[in-house]
């Protein structure tokens, strides 16, 4: 079980009144949650509850109609993914969202662009800055790989790879990052317990490891439950529920939208 | 046997990341390179110099130039040859208006202006993908051919737009010898493809990459779309321009607008649908493959023609060719989409194994 | 004013041209998301063969039929040969395999009927009809007015086929979602190659008519390039589109040549349509009647 104790951080990110349409739809109407530093913050919900449009709002894929941001300490209307990025943010997709034609290294390398500075000229000669920032973000790259334990598929093209390992390989590039805030949009998807288990213990790794901040959606309760500090449950792209994973078992509303009766 | 990686170990990064990490492709490509500029030179006359390998580098070098925009940036374009021409008659002009102008200065100049062309007509891609992209970048084909016939600023005031280039000297060597303008132009050719190889696999072409196999999740791993696309205009761009400049100055010596249609374009399409799409390696092959394809035609229809005894029509050839390339190119399409350099790889990788497979 | 409505009609009239080569384009594309290149050899094609055809002593009616049936051949051919083994594959490879095929497609033709420039008469004078001259004082051609009733026919007559068939309904279902419509047990294949047959024999009629405009040679095949930008405008997948974006390149690249020209040198119809369509994209990349299309991720 997460350890309670470390994880009260302060307000990192605060949504309030986040209103997204898409023409005449709405997904997401007058959400307004928090999350804390360190946290493992859950958000769940049945299929097209909005799940995906807020993490999508959080790292400035969709821009809201109404309402304001707060990402460390500056509050906006919207956020820029260039922003996002450059601000510590990084995710992962529902629907694998890999470089499809480049192998496993150059996808996890591509998570370290930011932190490459060399122009294209100095690339295209490949000397001073472009080749020693080459290596030094190479040498990071490994580190995730070794957390990862994917050293075996490192040049193999991601094409290539198994639905579980690819999520793996996803994960990897959003940490080479090093992100502050990490979204996993439903990490554990589709995968058997054991590669659930190991998502599971990679994830709880990161957070304490390194002290990322974790938004998640998932759909396999028993994870959630587990793992997460505070839950969000949204329906219809309201928000029904918000608190400890214990306060939402019990939440009446949120038992019958979604959990359904108690087992 | 000869082709095997094992016993090879890569003990730091920087080994790892050379640019050829195999002894083996280290030997042939020193191997291909003093083949080039030492044999060649020996052995080849003037029909295979000036006929083939001239244009081989020049093609291949504008085929990098799309192959870094279609290929690895993704960005369909149909208008590579306008590059060329804006290339050519900028190098050109500079030879003629700007008194002591070095000679690949004004190349390298007639790239930058090929370049920002470029970008003007990269500007559409950040609204718009795939074939509406073609479209615009037909745009640049009609629009630029049009311009350089109409406005005879560019061609000083000839017909037509009609330029003949200037006699070619560097540091006071003449370059008028169909030797010396290949020496020329496989040095301009090989410098620029390292420096593209270097690219694509630097963080640059990381980004271009990200961006044709999926633009979202690019963006929110910061690669900035506009910079990164256009870069890939701009640059792919410059390759054109200067294969341009070469193809003015060191193939044909009598250039005029009309030369850089729409045919061209699709030529140097179809060299790197043929060669790889992605790949340096498969832009040389592919342009290989073009530049050899009509001559080994002519090269077999003859003699046909003798023993048979009868007169092939005049165009046959023309329009076998035709059919020819369009044939391959669905052929390769359906078989092998990523062309001649795949092949290529499998069949490195089969050596690696070979001659005990398991 | 007289003049400009006189530039302005006979631009509307050749744009109902385009319209015709476009309609072919859309036809493909709707049906299995194809943006076929070759459409323009197409045309190409069968104006040759049906000139061809009639000098080897065929009379017109026969020559038509037969021409007809190759162009329906011929298209039902290409979907076998050309675009079954490339199902699924990326847009940008499937077009790029339509341009391999327009080159097979020329060089075939061309080695086939050879590479003369013919006329091709159609018994349609190409002049000024008296009446509206006399009335308006206007020239508007004989030849013009009736391509573009012929086109509308064509159009109409497609139109109530799609709607009213059920042949068109399925297409419809395949346009909307190639793997529900399988689903639910439409032949695939089947109308694919009915809809490439359709757009041989679109290209007939666009083929004839421009061949007899222009006479039947290698430059018909640039006709398609034109009909590009009528379909930015138009969307790729609507046919009123088509119909619109055609008249508006039609009007605006004749306009743009008489107004515009002189003060360039002319012969800016060549680009006109495309940079007018570039510019358009900026603002509304799915055309005028296509839909917005949001991404999911």
């Amino acid at each position: 079980m997460a350890t309670a104790a470390r994880k009260s951080g302060d307000v990192v990110l605060k949504l309030e009144n986040i209103s997204l349409a898409f023409g005449g739809v709405k997904a997401l109407s007058d959400i307004s949650f928090d999350v804390r530093e360190y946290e493992v913050r859950a958000i769940i919900g049945p299929n097209g509850a909005g799940k995906s449009s807020l993490l999508n709002v959080i790292n400035g894929v969709y821009h809201p109609q109404q309402g304001t941001i707060m990402f460390r300490g500056k509050q906006r209307r919207d956020m820029d993914t260039h922003e996002a990025a450059a601000q510590g943010i990084a995710r992962t997709f529902q629907n694998i969202a890999l470089f499809r034609g480049m192998t496993v290294l150059d996808n996890i390398m591509t998570g370290r662009n930011l932190r490459m500075n060399a122009t294209f000229i100095e690339q295209a000669i490949w000397v001073g800055r472009a080749r020693r920032e080459e290596l030094e973000n190479r040498r990071k790259v490994e580190e995730v790989i070794d957390f990862l334990e994917i050293q075996h598929i490192r040049k193999t093209p991601v094409g290539r790879l198994p639905y579980g390992l690819q999520k793996r390989v996803e994960l990897a590039r959003a940490l080479a990052a090093e992100p502050s805030l990490l979204l996993l949009d439903e990490p554990m998807a589709g995968m058997n317990v054991e590669e659930k288990q190991d998502m599971c213990r990679f994830v709880l790794d990161v957070n304490e490891q390194y002290g990322t901040t974790i938004v998640l959606i998932e759909h396999d309760m028993g994870v959630v439950m587990d793992i997460s500090d505070r839950v969000v449950v949204l329906d219809y792209g309201k928000k029904i529920g918000d608190g400890t994973p214990d306060n939402i078992r019990n939440n009446q509303t949120v038992i019958d939208a979604y959990l359904g009766v108690a087992h | 046997m000869l082709y095997r990686e094992a016993g090879q170990f890569k003990a730091s990064y920087a080994t790892d990341q050379q640019i050829f990490p195999i002894r083996q492709d280290r030997i042939a490509v020193a191997a291909l390179t003093a083949l080039a500029f030492v044999i060649v030179p020996l052995v080849a006359d003037q029909y295979w110099l000036s006929a083939i390998l001239i244009p081989f580098l020049i093609f291949a070098l504008a085929a990098v130039g799309l192959n870094i925009l279609t290929g690895y940036a993704g960005q369909l374009s149909l208008g590579t040859a306008a590059f060329m021409a804006v290339g050519a008659f900028g190098a050109w002009n500079f030879v003629l208006r700007v008194p002591g102008m070095p000679l690949l200065v004004a190349f390298a100049l007639g790239g930058i202006c090929a370049a920002l062309v470029g970008i003007v007509f990269g500007l559409p891609s950040l609204r718009i993908k795939g074939f509406y992209l073609a479209v615009a970048t037909l745009a640049a084909q009609f629009f630029v051919v049009w311009a350089l016939t109409k406005f005879n600023w560019f061609s000083n005031y000839s017909t037509s737009g009609v330029i003949t280039t200037q006699r070619m000297e560097i540091l006071g060597f003449a370059f008028d010898t169909p030797r010396a303008k290949y020496f020329l132009t496989l040095t301009v050719v090989v410098v620029l493809a390292l420096a593209a190889k270097n690219m694509v696999r630097s963080s640059i072409g990381r980004a271009w990459m990200a961006i044709r196999d999926m633009d979202v999740a690019a963006e929110v791993i910061g690669i900035p779309m506009l910079r990164t696309k256009l870069l890939a205009f701009a640059i792919s761009s410059f390759y054109a321009g200067v294969a341009g400049a070469l193809y003015a100055y060191c193939y044909l010596g009598t250039v005029e607008p009309e030369g850089f249609n729409l045919d061209l374009s699709f030529k140097i399409l179809f060299m790197i649908i043929l060669g790889g799409v992605g790949s340096i390696l498969g832009s040389f092959l592919g342009a290989g493959f073009i530049v050899l394809l009509p001559i080994f035609l002519n090269t077999v229809a003859r003699p046909l023609e003798n023993l048979l005894g009868l007169s092939l029509p005049p165009g046959l050839m023309s329009n076998l060719e035709l059919i020819v390339f369009g044939g391959l190119i669905i052929f390769f399409l359906i078989v092998e989409p990523h062309g001649l350099a795949r092949l290529w790889q499998i069949t490195k990788e089969k050596l690696r194994l070979w001659p005990f497979p398991h | 004013m007289s003049f400009f409505f006189e530039v302005l009609i006979g631009g509307l009239l050749s744009g109902v041209m385009y319209s015709l080569v476009a309609l072919g384009f859309v036809l493909i594309y709707k049906a299995s998301g194809v943006f076929n290149f070759a459409q323009g050899s197409l045309v190409f094609f069968a104006a040759l063969t049906f000139v061809g055809l009639r000098e080897h002593g065929f009379n017109s009616a026969l020559a038509l039929l037969a021409t007809l049936g190759v162009m329906i051949v011929l298209g039902l051919l290409i979907e076998r040969i050309v675009l079954r083994p490339l199902v699924n594959q990326p847009q940008i490879t499937l077009f790029m395999a339509t341009i391999g095929l327009s080159f097979v497609i020329e060089g075939f033709a061309q080695l086939l009927w050879g590479a003369n420039v013919r006329g091709l008469e159609l018994g349609i004078q190409d002049e000024p009809i008296e009446q509206i001259t006399t009335y308006t004082g206007m020239n508007v051609s004989k030849f013009d007015l009736s391509a573009a009733g012929i086109a509308a026919l064509l159009v109409t007559g497609l139109a109530l086929f799609f709607s009213r068939t059920r042949i068109g309904r399925a297409l419809r279902a395949v346009a909307d979602d190639h793997q529900a419509a399988l689903a639910v047990g439409i032949p695939l294949q089947q109308i694919w190659g009915i809809v490439w047959a359709v757009a041989g024999f679109v290209a007939l009629v666009a083929g004839l008519l421009w061949g007899a405009r222009n006479g039947v040679q290698f430059a018909l095949t640039f006709v398609a390039l034109k009909a590009l930008p009528v379909l930015i405008l138009g969307g790729f997948e609507s046919i009123p589109g088509a119909i619109v974006g055609g008249l508006i390149v039609g009007a605006s690249e004749k306009l743009a040549e008489v107004y515009l020209g002189p003060y360039v040198g002319g012969g800016i119809e060549g680009w006109f349509p495309y940079v007018l369509a570039l510019v358009f994209l900026l603002f509304r990349p799915e055309g005028l009647f296509g839909e917005k299309h949001i991404d999911r991720v």
